[in-house]
């Protein structure tokens, strides 16, 4: 199975005053599954399609397996696309949809067909191949986009937000899939989405894409724990933002004088100066509920908190709470010990995990 | 509420009435009655009797037989030639155009048809007769010697009917572009498809509809048609409503006249039936891009 590495050189592009793409610089290593993450609008299907080639970069490089793309049609490009709404042709039976690529090679009509049935059987669709694109459920659908591509052995492979029209449930088993369809083929995968939670789940690298610029690249945990920028903060996983001003810096941090009194040490992504207006990054899981009779831990703040509502669901169940010196409401991880729910009103102490705190400039 | 569903039935007919007596009095009686005259014999002494002597008489008479296979296939040609300059324009509108430049499209399409239909085949003539506009024009630019005749050539014939029943296919031609998905074009390119290949395997098949349904309007059009093959090509124009025409208006003999009626309805038919039969389709899907 060939893979290659894809290279991206300040890449621009612009409509009219509107810059989609800013002088992006991009480099994924062979073999891997690279997402794409951000808001729509945000220039990420610019950029997809400019690789794929149906856009033209105003200037910069493209290069897949090290050879540069700039000119070439997208029908010779060894990049293949899974299309937003899939874009299977409904005028051709499953097989036919898969072998269309084969038989534009000028493969015989035979052998096409036993690659496609073959490809098929490997994405979980035996016997499929004479049925009608219709008569196939939306998980099936997706799976034969993607053998529509894969049996091409693309060196590249380039997906946008494929699991958009899913409902959840289908959207949680097609993001395993998806993975271990990648893992199982070896190709390249550039995929871009606006759910966070996919490109947490499915990606070896991912970048944040923010107004045509990448905010952030790194792995997923990079992503989720060092966030460079407040807008990776905000919009990658659950985050409570205290407003506060830089009380004191030193070598590796702040302290930050929140608004509502109260005194946290934070990490910078970016040096901040004393007295700088910020807002404080905090995760919901940063915050720990301290249980009856538990002594307070040595790190980290702990305060007083009023329980004003109790969110339940399931491993993701939050509480929303009033705590002392903060300000704000605050979202706290459900102790994973409790079993009986919070009453309102009810108070509570928390402990902050220290270290998990992340200022950015307001 | 059995009297309201009475009142709504009642409604419904009323409602229907128009379509009804247009449909019976207008399509079927005339039919059934050219059915039945068309199988009459007059005597010498004008007693009627049943016969087939009408349709013996068209297979007899090469002359009608031919005019019949020849209106038949010069409205295939024209068809044929209505569809390809058809198909870009189409295109054009549904997928190119944008705004007003589309809307300015759509207008050049509808304006010819505010003249009537008469008026457009006299414009023609005008333009194409030896002493008209495009025949000095050749000469006076030296490409020919002489003014030429266009006009009363089947090549003439043709050009008429074509620019007459345009329109009729690129509206069902724009209104299945329309529904066609980009994605699928970028689908077939990325793919590794070209320009042919998205056009055969994809545009094709899902324009089959709207082609086949301007195909029948077009060519039921071009086969009825009287006044364009009768304007443009004269005494040569052999157009079968026009052998039609000499046996009801300048023969009186209506018996002849109704038989060949039949059998212009039967060649319609027919035309129709093996085109759906031959491209697959059924009638009411195609009727719904009509």
């Amino acid at each position: 199975m060939s893979r290659a590495g894809l290279d991206i050189e300040r890449v621009h592009k612009r409509y009219g005053d509107f810059i989609a793409v800013a002088d992006l610089d991009l480099s994924v290593a062979p073999g891997s599954f690279f997402s794409i993450l951000g808001p729509s609008g945000c220039g990420k299907t610019t950029l997809l399609r400019m690789i794929a080639g149906f856009l033209d970069p105003d200037r910069g490089d493209i290069r897949i397996g090290g050879k540069s793309q700039i000119g070439v049609a997208p029908n010779r490009r060894p990049v293949n696309l899974v299309f937003q709404h899939l874009a299977l042709f409904p005028m051709m039976s499953v097989g036919d949809n898969v072998a269309y690529g084969l038989a534009r090679r000028g493969m015989a009509r035979s052998r096409a067909r036993e690659q496609a049935v073959a490809i098929l059987a490997r994405v979980g669709l035996p016997g499929s191949a004479d049925k009608r694109i219709d008569q196939l459920s939306g998980g099936q659908r997706q799976r034969v986009a993607l053998a529509r591509c894969l049996v091409l052995e693309p060196s590249l492979l380039l997906l946008d937000e494929p699991l958009g029209a899913l409902d959840l449930k289908l959207r949680e088993q097609m993001k395993v899939e998806l993975k271990q369809l990648q893992a199982d083929f070896g190709t390249t995968f550039v995929y871009i989405t606006h759910d966070q939670s996919e490109a947490l789940v499915l990606s070896d690298r991912l970048a944040v894409m923010n107004a045509g610029r990448f905010e952030q690249v790194g792995t997923p945990e990079q992503i989720y724990h060092c966030p460079a920028s407040a807008f990776v903060a905000g919009f990658v996983g659950e985050a409570n933002r205290l407003p506060g001003s830089v009380s004191a810096v030193h070598a590796d941090g702040a302290q930050v004088l929140l608004d509502g009194g109260l005194q946290l040490a934070v990490r910078c992504a970016a040096p901040l100066a004393a007295g700088t207006a910020v807002e404080v990054f905090l995760r919901p899981e940063a915050i720990r509920v301290i249980g009856a009779g538990e002594a307070d831990p040595g790190a980290g703040p702990t305060l007083a908190a009023t329980v004003q509502a109790a969110l339940f669901d399931g491993a993701r169940s939050t509480l929303l709470v009033q705590a002392e010196r903060v300000g704000v409401a605050l979202r706290v991880a459900w102790p994973a010990s409790a079993q009986a729910g919070y009453a309102r009103g009810s108070t509570l102490r928390l402990a902050i995990a220290a270290d998990a705190a992340w200022a950015f400039a307001r | 509420m059995k009297a309201g569903s009475g009142g709504r039935y009642l409604g419904l007919v009323l409602l229907l009435a128009p379509v009804l007596v247009w449909l019976l009095g207008l399509i079927v009686i005339p039919q059934v009655d050219l059915a039945y005259q068309s199988l009459q014999e007059r005597g010498s002494s004008g007693e009627r009797a049943l016969s087939l002597a009408q349709y013996r008489g068209f297979f007899e008479e090469s002359q009608y037989w031919r005019s019949y296979l020849r209106t038949a296939l010069m409205s295939l040609l024209a068809t044929a030639c209505t569809l390809l300059i058809a198909f870009p324009v189409a295109w054009h509108v549904a997928k190119v155009a944008r705004g007003r430049v589309r809307l300015w499209m759509m207008v050049a399409l509808l304006v010819p048809f505010w003249a009537s239909e008469t008026v457009r085949s006299l414009g023609w003539m005008l333009l194409l007769r030896e002493s008209g506009v495009l025949p000095q024009w050749l000469a006076a630019a030296g490409l020919v010697a002489e003014a030429p005749e266009l006009l009363y050539h089947d090549a003439t014939i043709l050009t008429g009917l074509v620019y007459t029943s345009l329109l009729f296919m690129v509206v069902p031609l724009i209104g299945v572009f329309e529904t066609l998905d980009d994605a699928l074009l970028e689908a077939s390119y990325d793919l590794g498809g070209n320009r042919w290949s998205t056009l055969w395997h994809i545009v094709v098949p899902h324009a089959a509809p709207g082609i086949a349904a301007g195909c029948i309007v077009v060519f039921m059009l071009a086969v009825g048609n009287y006044l364009t093959p009768t304007l443009l090509g004269g005494n040569s124009a052999h157009w079968f409503t026009e052998v039609i025409y000499d046996q009801f208006i300048v023969r009186s003999n209506w018996e002849q006249g109704a038989a060949f009626g039949l059998l212009l309805l039967v060649l319609s038919s027919a035309v129709v039936w093996v085109a759906l039969a031959l491209t697959g389709q059924r009638l009411g899907q195609v009727l719904r891009r009509t």
